[in-house]
């Protein structure tokens, strides 16, 4: 784990010029640029408002702003994290070229898949606040738990995407189960709605290692509240696990990938 | 023996042939299998094969090390060993200092990025730092030639221009140990000169070079020593010459291999020799001889023709024994003869290929030829292009 760590940093510059590669290539030739980034984000709270004005209809309890912005909160590390995994699970199969012709760490490849997806998190995020701003919601000391929010997010995004980078080069179907779970992982997830919703059935829902940093994200920036600090702590640990788990099976199995490709 | 900066020890590698279980569906009962079997045997697998078997060889500091042989010999899997894309399945290897492959130019450049953008992405590829590269980048454009186009996209280059930028980059990383592979033969020809003097320029700066060649002047001219590798094993090592010489006689004792069918009248042997006896390496102007031992079973008329071809099979030189002795060759019926052809080797450095045809001289027909019957290399110091040689000399008034 150190030892890959640490030839991270030994191979930094070719890290930073992959993950510049990514973001330069998914720019250069495309119309919309930036607001790329924003792209997703969009269209998610575009379908919160649906579902939350059917929501609001059957319970006769009005939409309330603070609901759409929770869905607005939530959009963006959601986004990030779909992008992400679906982009780092293919990273080692786009780049067999390298792969095979020249040896450096392959870690380099999903960890720059995810890197770069951070790069247009952050542009939507600058977005983002201007909104909150505009909209008038504060600021408060909560908002301090974001940066540990936003590294379980980060660190369940890598873990989860250089597992599957692996995965998929010895197993190609992988691409397709993830793009499947992908696709549905919204509606098990709570970006447009929140637990409290189900009642005492909530914590079978907190289970999912994402919902605890949703849910904290909306907790601290939108509610100014201290977020389910036990929850957090578990996705976390669980965040830091996989993670270690990935790394240490990703570098076992590296010898075996341009054979296996 | 010390001073070896990079060393192989009896390595091993074990391929298989065919599909890898590649779906999850392929996976459970081939977990099943592995389970019953007994894990890691060091013997073969049904479809398993080796790729490389007990390979040893040491590379000292400096030093330019050619590997040359058949395709599928296992060159390009021992570079792969060497660079770290794969492990051996037994032996060690030892790298001191830092490596960088030429493995193939222009892996990994992206069509969409501009030269400039790909010199930075392929910099750091090859394991250069920014720092580097900024320092060498006006080298890197001038050396490709690529001045005026080096801000538009690579998907626009022709294939030479790609290349040729592929191996400006390559040439300036100046690592401890540069392993090339087959990377001579890109660009025009005056790249291509351009990269064989840079090669030169880059081994007489001290560096230690692993060079993979079909190239076999560029072996003798370059290397100190040389490695024939055929079906994983090491078949010669020691001087270029002399393993080049090895492995083109080899390949034609292949090609020699007796047709099945019995023939009438047929081609028994090819011999090419030099004044000291069998070679396949000459000087140019040497004079070499061909012996060719012919048989028949009938009594027709009959003619030897020879043909020579340069490495692009286009043929230079043609002759027949009946042209030149004004009258065919006539053989008693289940006799053979023995044809000496005397020929001076007028030649550039170069690998020439000698066609062998058995011609009848009465229906005009082939009954019976060896292509590629042996194969033989021109080396000098004086580097002239084409076939012919005029032993160019320069005087300056």
């Amino acid at each position: 784990m150190w030892k890959a760590l640490r030839s991270m940093h030994r191979h930094r510059d070719l890290l930073l010029m992959i993950t510049w590669r990514d973001i330069h290539i998914k720019y250069k030739q495309s119309v919309m640029g930036f607001l790329w980034a924003i792209f997703m984000p969009m269209v998610i709270v575009a379908a919160g408002v649906v579902i939350r004005l059917a929501f609001a209809h059957f319970s006769a309890a009005p939409l309330r702003r603070e609901d759409l912005l929770a869905i607005a909160v939530k959009s963006l590390p959601w986004a990030f994290f779909v992008a992400s995994i679906r982009f780092a699970s293919v990273a080692l199969i786009t780049n067999h070229n390298l792969v095979t012709k020249i040896y450096f760490p392959r870690l380099i490849f999903p960890v720059a898949a995810v890197a770069s997806q951070f790069f247009d998190f952050l542009i939507a995020t600058a977005v983002l606040v201007v909104l909150l701003a505009v909209l008038g919601v504060g600021a408060s000391a909560q908002l301090l738990w974001v940066p540990l929010l936003v590294a379980i997010l980060v660190t369940l995004a890598l873990g989860l995407g250089i597992l599957l980078a692996a995965a998929n080069l010895f197993f190609r179907d992988v691409k397709y189960v993830v793009e499947v779970i992908l696709t549905f992982a919204i509606f098990f997830t709570p970006v447009l709605y929140e637990v409290e919703m189900f009642g005492p059935r909530a914590p079978l829902l907190l289970l999912n290692p994402m919902a605890p940093v949703l849910e904290g994200l909306r907790a601290c920036v939108v509610l100014h509240e201290a977020p389910a600090l036990l929850w957090m702590a578990y996705s976390g640990g669980l965040a830091a696990l996989l993670l270690a788990v990935a790394v240490t099976s990703f570098i076992r199995l590296e010898p075996l990938f341009a054979e296996s490709i | 023996m010390g001073d070896h900066i990079l060393e192989f020890a009896h390595v091993s590698k074990k391929f298989r042939r065919g599909e890898l279980h590649d779906s999850l569906r392929d996976l459970l009962p081939a977990l099943v299998a592995s389970c019953l079997r007994r894990p890691r045997s060091p013997e073969l697998g049904q479809r398993e094969f080796w790729a490389l078997e007990d390979v040893s060889f040491g590379v000292e500091k400096g030093e330019a090390l050619g590997i040359i042989g058949p395709n599928g010999a296992g060159k390009s899997t021992v570079l792969k060993i060497l660079v770290g894309i794969m492990d051996p399945t037994s032996g060690t290897k030892n790298v001191r200092g830092s490596l960088s492959a030429l493995i193939e130019v222009g892996a990994g450049f992206h069509p969409d990025l501009t030269g400039r953008e790909n010199i930075f992405l392929n910099g750091a590829v090859l394991g250069m730092s920014r720092k580097q590269i900024n320092a060498r980048l006006d080298d890197i454009i001038e050396f490709s030639g690529l001045r005026k186009f080096i801000d538009t996209p690579v998907k626009r280059y022709s294939s030479g221009m790609y290349a040729r930028l592929g191996f400006s980059i390559a040439c300036h990383v100046e690592p401890d140990i540069l392993v090339v592979d087959e990377v001579l033969s890109v660009g025009d020809w005056s790249f291509q000169n351009k990269s064989m003097a840079k090669m030169k320029s880059i081994l007489q700066g001290g560096a230690t070079v692993i060079f993979v060649s079909h190239n076999l002047k560029a072996v003798v001219e370059l290397c100190d020593r040389a490695i024939y590798l055929e079906e994983g094993h090491v078949q010669a090592m020691g001087r270029p010459s002399e393993v080049v010489d090895r492995y083109v006689r080899r390949a034609a004792a292949e090609a020699l291999v007796p047709c099945a069918e019995a023939k009438d009248e047929r081609i028994d042997r090819v011999v090419l020799r030099g004044a000291q006896g069998e070679t396949s390496l000459f000087r140019p102007g040497e004079k070499g001889f061909v012996d060719v031992t012919i048989s028949a079973l009938t009594s027709d008329p009959l003619a030897v023709a020879l043909s020579l071809r340069d490495e692009n099979d286009n043929l230079f030189f043609q002759v027949d024994s009946a042209r030149l002795a004004g009258i065919p060759l006539m053989l008693a019926p289940g006799t053979s003869k023995t044809l000496t052809f005397a020929l001076a080797m007028h030649l550039a450095p170069g690998s020439y290929y000698l066609n062998v045809a058995l011609l009848r001289t009465d229906i005009n027909r082939t009954v019976d030829q060896r292509r590629m019957a042996r194969s033989f290399v021109v080396h000098s110091e004086v580097d002239v292009r084409g076939v012919a040689n005029l032993y160019p000399e320069l005087t300056c008034t």
